[in-house]
């Protein structure tokens, strides 16, 4: 057996640096940004190490099909070939999932999707283990396959587990068991499946350790809950599994199950080389789980001047072949599914169930983005029976602070529902259409009117969602900070397992270590699982949660300062601040300098002053599993969309003129960040009601390319005006509320409102695609 | 760093091209099959150049390739043999940004970054096509072309450079910033 150096590979993660101001509140430059525009950011696909192999993956054809035989001869006698390996070969539990350990590494005796993985092979050259996979020989089976959710739904469908086809079912009752009303509006409405379409494919590199152990560099969102399934699935204990994050190529949701994780350290530890997998795109669509598919059918009562008596929903989310985290999404689904309005009576029933399907999981919005399609078309279809704007029927239902909601809880910070749509009312709209430019014309260059079909519409949409884990989860992050002297300065360090995906938590986390130590530099760790759990970077939680875990880190570190500082200077520990590198009076008089004190031999030793935070947020309970009530969510948050469009109504082009939007966000810890949030967030919803759709037909995707995927590009991405409120939570830290997520709740649904009112069609199904407009 | 292992130079399927790569030049034998992004990334260790698809869909392994913007992953090494390539890690290294690399910065035009090598260098090439004149499909029809870079406003950068997706979709910045860097650059 060869011994691997212990030698960190190329691109493998490093500390990052920065002096530059930027306190919380201020627009500080990420730490990390130099190296993003210089091309020095290393992603997880630029690690290398020179012994390494490469990994790639057999994916099972077929959406349902029994495993008859695996021949794994020919593919292993293809020269440089180091390994290929089968279910067999799986030393720990062949079972990995978020919330249901439901899944294999390895498929064994049957696939339950297309692309499910069934081997995974090595070789000295990414093309060679590409063309000796093709060589594993699969005998299949082929089964009846369920890809039809409502069809699983019946008992009467095969079922795809001992346990049925459901996941979850939610029921949420309130109030009266059968309520009337004198207004009745009610609709059916479909999603379909959305891609998180993150640029930077799944990537990652395992190093066998000389332990026995593996070091797995990898772009993920959730560093512990990955170390936990790879642990299982290897049978070796934590301390052999060491995870560090690489550079993650955006995330969206996509990676908070794993991919090539196990099967990278399994052929590792086979080989004892390094091995690196990279998925190409089309293996990228096969490789992460996607945006539930949803059916539904709501039902409003209201009076008749539009004050809501009920709200009805069924909703059916389509989990596919394993339950990732479909049972929290039917969670969001049904605790949040009928929008941020007051409901006196409520009675919902939602379903995840499992299919033959691609699997569906986490991604921007998280079930909250389905349901307010059909909320929002509905509050628009109760405002036109009723007779007033879609504005004033929101304005006149949206929940306030303080009041109690569909599961019983009482909404104790800021809910500006009214506000939120009043701020969009007042913004400016964009300027009628001229008829001289036929470019800015739905069609762009392609030139296809001169406007003779082309109507404006305007559509409004109030949505909100849930940040942090709820239902009783143990949501928590662990931060380390460290204040030391370094080069005759007091810097400030922080290490945190939380993941930096591009949203920007390493740039808060300093921010937060300049507000909290006084100094100007902070380092950032890499971050890995040599610290406690960061938890997910998902459910808009990290600069809520770890930002939390790293503002108590800060304080506690401070707290030692001070009082080693009041035992030399006189003044009492209550009556010091750290403040530009020094021990500041309340008074403004300068007591002592930091460095100096840290330095102080007597009262701190080399390494200056550490402290490790485990920090939560006030506990969540789990929901009444008969009536869906309890305080299920920690925290809420708000936002308002309008969209402005241009459609053309014979050709069924859209193009969005406009896209506003208000948002309340707390505290913006970083208003840059927070707009680029918005930005994003507002892009990818439009892009939902528009042209984002995986289309799955007969469990088999038929799109699996950027050139059949569209996501929206600059051209379709329009001018936003954006408002941010901050009403500060009094509940989290320096009142925050989560960003990411709700932008992309609010965008789509506005977008399709502004449609339906240009064509005055009902579209009750998203994407909206030109031939839903045209009719034809 | 090491290369991936190709077959011997009087083996028919590998060739040794020659690339002056950021200024610098470079003999290398590869499969004759090897994308220049391929070649970039895993023969000469320039992982600066992404790859987001690999298939002209995405933009994310943009270079120059003799001043104009390319996909790499749609030339093979063997097609540039003797030209010039210019990667984001020619344009600037940190201490001495190039505009446009500034421009992101100060305009926070990116958040994963992942596109943001391909943005900058199609940036690049769409700045300098502007400057010589060169119309996009929104220029008036009716001009002999646009009047260089002083000629570009936000609806000709959206058309120029709509062939690099941003999933994170920077793009609102993304415009400003490759203005900024337009003035900056024919100033």
């Amino acid at each position: 057996m060869t011994s691997i150096p212990l030698t960190s590979p190329q691109g493998a993660p490093s500390d990052t640096s920065s002096a530059a101001d930027g306190r919380i509140g201020e627009n500080a430059l990420r730490p990390d940004g130099t190296l993003k525009v210089t091309g020095e950011f290393a992603y997880a696909s630029d690690l290398w190490m020179d012994e390494m192999v490469w990994g790639t993956t057999v994916r099972s054809p077929h959406p349902h099909a029994r495993i008859v035989s695996i021949d794994i001869g020919p593919a292993l006698a293809t020269p440089g070939v180091y390994a290929v390996l089968t279910a067999e070969d799986v030393p720990g539990a062949n079972a990995v999932g978020l919330e249901h350990e439901d899944q294999p590494v390895l498929a064994e005796t049957v696939v339950r999707y297309k692309g499910e993985p069934v081997a995974i092979v090595a070789a000295d050259h990414p093309e060679i283990a590409r063309q000796a996979a093709k060589k594993v020989v699969v005998e299949y089976d082929v089964l009846e396959a369920v890809t039809d959710a409502r069809a699983a739904l019946d008992p009467a469908s095969v079922q795809l587990r001992p346990s049925g086809n459901v996941v979850r079912h939610l029921k949420v009752r309130k109030g009266e068991e059968l309520p009337t009303a004198a207004v009745v509006v009610s609709l059916d409405f479909e999603v379909g499946m959305q891609d998180q379409a993150f640029l930077g494919p799944e990537s990652g590199l395992a190093v066998p350790a000389e332990d026995g152990g593996v070091d797995l560099y990898v772009a993920t969102q959730w560093l512990h809950v990955d170390q936990r399934q790879v642990c299982s699935a290897l049978g070796l204990p934590p301390e052999k599994v060491r995870l560090s994050l690489s550079g993650v190529g955006g995330a969206f949701g996509g990676r908070e199950d794993l991919s090539m994780h196990v099967h990278a350290c399994l052929l590792a530890m086979h080989t004892n080389k390094p091995v690196k997998m990279v998925y190409n795109r089309e293996e990228s669509f096969y490789g992460h789980v996607h945006r539930h598919p949803a059916t539904m059918s709501y039902e409003f009562g209201a009076e008749p001047d539009g004050m809501l008596v009920y709200g009805r929903a069924e909703i059916l989310f389509d989990g596919g072949a394993y339950a990732s985290s479909t049972g929290a999404v039917v969670g969001n689904g049904g605790t949040l599914g009928l929008g941020p309005y007051r409901f006196p009576n409520v009675h919902i029933d939602c379903y995840g169930v499992y299919t033959n399907n691609p699997p569906c999981g986490a991604m921007r919005g998280f079930g909250c983005v389905q349901a307010a399609f059909a909320h929002e078309a509905l509050m628009d279809a109760l405002a036109e029976r009723v007779g007033v704007s879609p504005a004033a029927i929101r304005k006149l239902n949206g929940v306030r602070e303080g009041d109690v909601n569909i599961t019983g809880q009482v909404i104790d910070s800021a809910a500006p529902c009214e506000e939120l749509v009043q701020i969009l009312l007042d913004m400016p709209l964009p300027a009628e259409r001229s008829g001289a430019d036929l470019l800015s014309l739905p069609g762009g260059v392609a030139n296809s009117t001169h406007g003779e079909g082309v109507v404006r519409g305007v559509g409004y949409a109030l949505t909100y969602k849930n940040v942090g884990f709820s239902e009783g989860f143990d949501d928590y992050s662990t931060a380390r900070v460290r204040l030391q002297v370094i080069g005759g300065e007091a810097v400030a360090s922080v290490h945190t397992a939380a993941a930096e995906v591009g949203q920007g938590l390493i740039t808060v986390e300093q921010q937060i270590c300049r507000t909290e130590l006084g100094v100007g530099r902070v380092v950032v760790h890499p971050k890995n699982t040599q610290v406690g759990s960061g938890g997910s970077t998902s459910a808009s939680r990290q600069t809520y949660v770890t930002g939390g875990a790293v503002k108590a880190a800060c304080e506690a570190v401070r707290a030692r300062v001070l009082a080693a500082a009041a035992q030399v200077c006189g003044h009492t520990a209550d009556d010091l601040a750290l403040d530009g590198g020094k021990v500041v009076a309340r008074s403004g008089e300068v007591v002592l300098d930091l460095a100096e004190l840290l330095g102080d031999a007597e009262l701190f030793a080399d390494e200056g002053v550490e402290e490790t935070v485990e920090w939560r947020h006030r506990p969540t309970e789990a929901v009444d599993p008969e009536t869906g009530q309890g305080n299920a969510h920690v925290q809420y948050a708000f936002s308002a969309h309008r969209a402005v469009v241009d459609v053309d109504v014979d050709l069924g082009l859209v193009k969005v003129v406009a896209l506003d939007t208000a948002q309340d966000v707390g505290k913006a810890i970083n208003p840059d960040a927070v707009l680029g949030q918005i930005q994003g967030g507002s892009t990818q919803g439009m892009g939902l009601a528009l042209m984002e759709e995986i289309v799955v037909k007969d469990g088999h995707i038929m799109n699996p390319s950027f050139t059949d995927y569209l996501i929206p590009t600059i051209l379709d991405t329009p001018p936003m005006l954006i408002k941010i409120l901050e009403y500060a939570d009094p509940h989290a830290p320096y009142g925050v509320r989560g960003v990411g997520e709700p932008p992309t709740i609010s965008s789509g649904p506005a977008v399709a409102a502004a449609i339906r009112q240009a064509t005055g069609k009902a579209l009750r199904r998203v994407p909206i695609r030109p031939e839903h407009i045209t009719g034809t | 760093m090491a290369a991936l292992r190709t077959g011997q130079p009087d083996d028919p399927t590998v060739s040794t091209v020659g690339i002056r790569v950021n200024d610098e030049m470079s003999e290398l034998t590869v499969d004759n099959r090897t994308s220049l992004l391929d070649a970039l990334r895993e023969h000469l260790g320039l992982t600066g150049a992404k790859k987001g698809c690999d298939h002209g869909q995405c933009g994310a392994c943009t270079v120059l390739i003799d001043g104009r913007r390319a996909n790499s992953c749609l030339q093979l090494a063997v097609m540039v043999d003797g030209q010039d390539v210019t990667t984001i890690e020619g344009l600037g290294a940190a201490e001495d940004l190039h505009p446009v690399q500034r421009a992101f910065l100060d305009r926070d035009a990116y958040q994963c970054g992942y596109c943001t090598p391909g943005q900058i260098c199609s940036a690049v090439g769409a700045i300098a096509e502007a400057g010589a004149g060169w119309p996009s499909a929104v220029t008036p029809a009716d001009s002999l072309g646009i009047e260089g870079t002083a000629g570009l406003d936000a609806s000709e950068v959206r058309e120029r450079m709509s062939g690099n997706l941003c999933r994170c979709a920077a793009y609102v910045n993304i415009v400003p910033a490759v203005l900024d860097a337009a003035r900056e650059v024919s100033a």
